[in-house]
């Protein structure tokens, strides 16, 4: 093969070679430090350790599991809605999605804390006597992380409804199926790739959360990230936090390596 | 009936994604003199405190020059890689879309830390122009994305007939190629800047003390919940609707970009 046309990429190889991956990799290697796996075994071996990765993995499964069953009502809808509609459905998906995760973390502090707004509704209307402990803790982590998330959700199933041929579904109404009917057998089966898209792409994005879990968690929920930004700022520890860094990679792209796997064999059929 | 559920369950799922942007609009306009809600009264006085801080000012004044200064490297450096990605075939085109995608796989703690490493042994802590290059790596996919997608409907027969007409390669390139590319390109601008202003993981380890807005409010927001923020949260609600308005209006569809 020729060479041809490969010399517009040059630059941004260049950048992308000495700003990410050869930093990557450098940072990386400090995890084998003297020639041992000792770092690696304090990741892996000790409970306080496995116990971050043990929570971010339960993290990040429960926040696809609600990114799903809120997203996909919502690209359902927007896909099979008017064209105006689904306009204003963009609209009100991709203003949060570009609004700073700062911005939303920040009300939503100022929604759920002691004093916060539903805190206050909940106590005027009588509903409950003391503040409900929604901030600072897993729920905070979690509402937190499945409102940045949702919209990576949404977009993907959207695209799978929008997909699917419509005479299929005019058929099985035809045919006088059910509307429940015909979302279990035609747009379930059928729209298993946009949903499985998303679901990769919440749970790999959950896997490296920070600002969030650093923010809503309140010291309380350490999720990997936390623990590697701590471990370089604070205790200033390089070796452990690139061991640390390699375990997360190496399950990031393993997530994603399966998911391929399984997404092949399906685009093809 | 079940069409009615559809349309109900999704209403309170879209107030869900909008509440949090709407509740900061009557804390922002408060006049409590701290968080308080439903507010006792209005007044300016939070954004009045955001515009005579010179910190907050210098501060935003940062973010928006990094974030034009990444947009225009971004789009410099991602537009001929995308070139490259459609329409050349070399070996190795498979590996290099995989790299130039990866910032958006590759958590940003980790692009964080592992740049720290290298700028700090650089002396680039702290320097506007160190956060640029670092933003331009994560900004680099969505221009990517937004540029191929955009080549990939583009019709080569218009090339060809203006070659065929005796214009020069750069003749070309510049009279039919970039302007019928202007909405992607558009795009993929104002999606790189976006991407840049709101940035904080990257920032808190790069800006050192020169605090980017992302920094500042970080800090802020982890000190004191003063309701400063909820003021320059407004103002940044309103400039990204702004710039979501401009792509609407010149640039291409988000919803590929976003994926």
């Amino acid at each position: 093969m020729s060479m041809r046309g490969f010399w517009p990429a040059v630059p941004a190889l260049l950048l992308l070679f000495f700003f990410f991956l050869f930093p990557v990799v450098r940072m990386l290697g400090f995890s084998l430090e003297g020639g041992s796996f000792d770092w690696y075994a304090k990741a892996l071996g000790e409970g306080l350790y496995l116990r971050v990765f043990w929570n971010t993995f339960e993290i990040a499964l429960l926040v696809t599991f609600f990114c799903l069953l809120l997203g996909y009502p919502l690209g359902f809808l927007m896909a099979t809605t008017t064209p105006l509609w689904a306009t204003v459905g963009f609209i009100f998906v991709l203003l949060p999605l570009w609004t700073s995760v700062l911005v939303r973390t920040y009300a939503w502090m100022v929604l759920l804390g002691r004093n916060g707004v539903f805190n206050r509704l909940l106590i005027d209307a009588g509903i409950v006597e003391d503040p409900l402990p929604l901030l600072h803790n897993f729920t905070g982590v979690m509402i937190g992380m499945v409102h940045v998330l949702l919209p990576y959700m949404v977009l993907p199933v959207y695209g799978a409804v929008r997909r699917l041929d419509p005479a299929i579904v005019a058929a099985a109404e035809g045919l006088g199926a059910s509307s429940w009917r015909i979302f279990w057998r035609i747009y379930l089966p059928l729209t298993l790739n946009g949903i499985f898209a998303g679901a990769v792409i919440v749970f790999v994005l959950s896997l490296g959360f920070y600002i969030t879990p650093a923010l809503l968690g309140g010291g309380r929920v350490i999720m990997i990230a936390v623990l590697i930004e701590q471990q370089v700022r604070e205790t200033l520890n390089w070796p452990f936090a690139a061991a640390l860094s390699a375990v997360l990679l190496a399950f990031t792209f393993a997530v994603y390596a399966l998911a391929q796997r399984f997404t092949r064999p399906q685009e093809t059929a | 009936m079940s069409r009615r559920l559809l349309v109900v369950a999704c209403g309170l799922i879209y107030f869900f994604l909008m509440l949090p942007l709407l509740v900061v609009f009557p804390i922002s306009l408060s006049s409590a003199p701290y968080m308080q809600f439903p507010p006792p009264g209005f007044s300016w006085q939070w954004y009045e405190r955001y515009l005579d801080d010179p910190q907050w000012i210098e501060a935003t004044w940062r973010s928006l020059y990094i974030g034009v200064s990444t947009a225009i490297l971004a789009l410099a450096l991602g537009v001929p890689l995308a070139f490259s990605l459609v329409r050349a075939k070399f070996r190795g085109r498979a590996v290099i879309e995989r790299l130039a995608l990866a910032p958006i796989i590759v958590p940003t703690i980790i692009l964080s830390v592992a740049v720290y490493g290298i700028f700090a042994k650089l002396k680039l802590i702290g320097a506007w122009y160190g956060l640029v290059v670092a933003h331009t790596v994560l900004a680099l996919p969505f221009v990517v994305l937004v540029m191929m997608a955009g080549l990939r409907d583009f019709d080569r027969g218009l090339e060809q007939a203006a070659e065929g007409l005796g214009a020069s390669r750069w003749q070309t390139l510049r009279r039919i190629t970039l302007p019928l590319l202007r909405p992607s390109l558009v795009s993929a601008g104002l999606l790189a800047f976006i991407s840049s202003f709101d940035e904080v993981v990257v920032a808190l380890f790069l800006a050192g003390a020169n605090m980017t807005l992302p920094k500042k409010m970080f800090d802020n927001i982890l000190m004191e919940i003063d309701p400063t923020i909820a003021a320059v949260s407004v103002i940044q609600i309103l400039l990204v609707s702004l710039v979501l308005v401009l792509i609407g209006r010149f640039g291409r569809g988000l919803s590929g970009s976003a994926r």
